[in-house]
């Protein structure tokens, strides 16, 4: 599993790219995609939309399973990823690049204290697949 | 409970399979992933480990007299090394299992079980048989290897001196695959052409990997590779419900009869009787309060397994609940299976009533909504099977 060092995660298995002017981009993580199977679905807001932190403002659906993506921050949806709505695949080929989902301007950037650094995040997928593996 | 695992555990964890619990069993879901597995053996060819699949025995002079009793079809019907897809129904019409029977000689039949439904299925035809005929449950002696795709023939010639073309589509005939004797059905859950290779338990690694060298050599005149590849359950799952095959536990259940499952062809009422033709027959004659039809969206999104369907898109009259739903690989649209009520066409469900088909409506071209997400989604009532190669 890839976990870039530079983004932020949440226990829902989202990354955040925290760019200039309170600008984040959000996904889902390498590890969301691979234990999802092959996307064929997605549904994301609008832009405008505000996103609550920890409420769910989309779905991703692979074959076998339909998975709400939750919101890692606050904020209002400045730029939405449509091309992922004729190609969700990209989704397992590049979680971490082409298939950011939306772009949004966070209205408070402190929330990112309570997602885990790249580090934290690979421990918390171990231990999940240690429960799993029970 | 820990899960059963198959004699090709170890294979599939070695190659990096995907495992879920399925009906008890440790099973692949997938290896490579299920749209690829898909579309290789709608193309080139797949291979399945089946193994959890229940294998039950019949036999003795009055094997046949036990099966015509537990089984909706004509069993006077099969002929020898032939198969059969039947149902066994409870006493009320419900269905206990569906199967395929296959008739290895005279007096011995070999029931392959849902494996959810293998100790159910047992005891219920210990319990019917009442001392008749040897009822024998012989899951554990084999291991059960498809190979199912438009190249599964080829593969298989490969590793047997059998002639495959004299096996059509539903018979069987007893011969050696790479040295191991098998029983070579010409069946399978996929809508494509295929073989089920009933083997024993012990030598299922042997035929496994012999499938898989035999199915990625090249042909020695044209150089040419066979795409083999091997398909977890998430891919069949997807094959089976394009090729319109009904899934027990999802599409029939205890609670669902055939006459409602569409499967009024296999009920031979004049062979019986049989355990449940006369819940049958009165429901026959009653007409259907529900019947299973073929969904396909016409707008965009994934109709999946209790999904509720709607009489029109703007209607607020719910008709039935979607049993199974995935995303078409082949077709790239929402594809479902579910009971709806039999109404709309009055006449229509009369004619069928006066014809035995106990209101059961050819409702093709119907429109329909299913809701998802709180959005109703346009569809039609298509006839399976959803896709067919051209």
């Amino acid at each position: 599993m890839e976990a870039p060092k530079e983004l932020r995660y949440s226990q829902e298995h989202e990354w955040v790219l925290v760019e200039e002017d309170n600008l984040a981009t959000i996904g889902i993580t390498d590890y969301a995609q691979d234990q999802l199977g092959d996307v064929v679905f997605v549904e994301l807001p609008e832009p405008d939309t505000h996103l609550t932190q920890d409420e769910p403002f989309g779905v991703v659906e692979s074959v076998k399973a339909v998975s709400d993506i939750y919101a890692p921050v606050s904020g209002t949806v400045k730029e939405v990823n449509t091309e992922l709505q004729n190609t969700p695949e990209t989704i397992n080929e590049d979680p971490y690049g082409d298939a950011g989902l939306v772009q949004v301007e966070m209205n408070d950037p402190e929330e990112l204290d309570a997602l885990m650094t790249a580090e934290e995040y690979e421990r918390f997928v171990e231990e999940e697949q240690e429960d799993a593996d029970e | 409970m820990t899960a059963n695992r198959t004699p090709l555990y170890k294979l599939h964890r070695a190659v990096g399979a995907r495992m879920i619990e399925f009906g008890g069993w440790q099973m692949p879901v997938h290896y490579s992933g299920i749209l690829a597995e898909h579309r290789a053996v709608r193309t080139q060819v797949g291979l399945f480990d089946l193994s959890h699949m229940g294998e039950i025995e019949i036999a003795g002079p009055r094997a046949y007299e036990v099966c015509q009793e537990l089984f909706v079809t004509d069993i006077a019907r099969i002929r020898i090394m032939q198969a059969q897809y039947s149902v066994m129904c409870f006493a009320d019409g419900g269905i206990v299992d569906d199967v395929l029977i296959y008739r290895l000689t005279e007096e011995r039949y070999l029931v392959c079980v849902n494996a959810a439904n293998r100790t159910t299925d047992s005891e219920w035809m210990v319990e019917h048989n009442r001392g008749r005929a040897e009822v024998v449950d012989r899951s554990d002696e084999y291991a059960l290897v498809a190979l199912q795709g438009p190249r599964a023939e080829t593969v298989l010639s490969r590793l047997t001196s059998h002639d495959l073309s004299a096996i059509r589509r539903y018979w069987a005939a007893q011969g050696e695959v790479a040295g191991v004797p098998t029983l070579l059905a010409r069946t399978g859950y996929t809508g494509e052409d295929g073989f089920e290779l009933f083997v024993p338990a012990e030598r299922a690694e042997h035929i496994w990997q012999a499938c898989g060298e035999a199915g990625r050599a090249a042909n020695p005149s044209t150089g040419l590779r066979t795409g083999l590849v091997p398909v977890g359950l998430g891919a069949r799952d997807t094959l089976r419900l394009e090729a319109g095959y009904l899934f027990y536990g999802n599409d029939i259940d205890a609670r669902t009869t055939p006459l409602e499952a569409g499967l009024q062809r296999l009920v031979h009422f004049e062979a019986g009787p049989f355990i449940g033709s006369e819940a049958l027959r009165k429901q026959q004659a009653d007409g259907i309060e529900k019947q299973l039809v073929g969904i396909r969206l016409e707008g965009t999104g994934i109709p999946r397994r209790g999904y509720t369907i709607w009489s029109e898109q703007t209607s607020q009259r719910q008709v039935g609940v979607v049993t199974s739903g995935t995303q078409s690989p082949m077709l790239g649209v929402g594809i479902a299976l579910g009971y709806v009520a039999p109404s709309g066409a009055d006449e229509k469900r009369k004619r069928a009533l006066q014809t035995n088909k106990a209101g059961y409506v050819d409702a093709s071209g119907t429109p329909l909504a299913v809701a998802i997400r709180n959005r109703h989604i346009p569809a039609t009532v298509v006839k399976p099977p959803f896709y067919r190669r051209s």
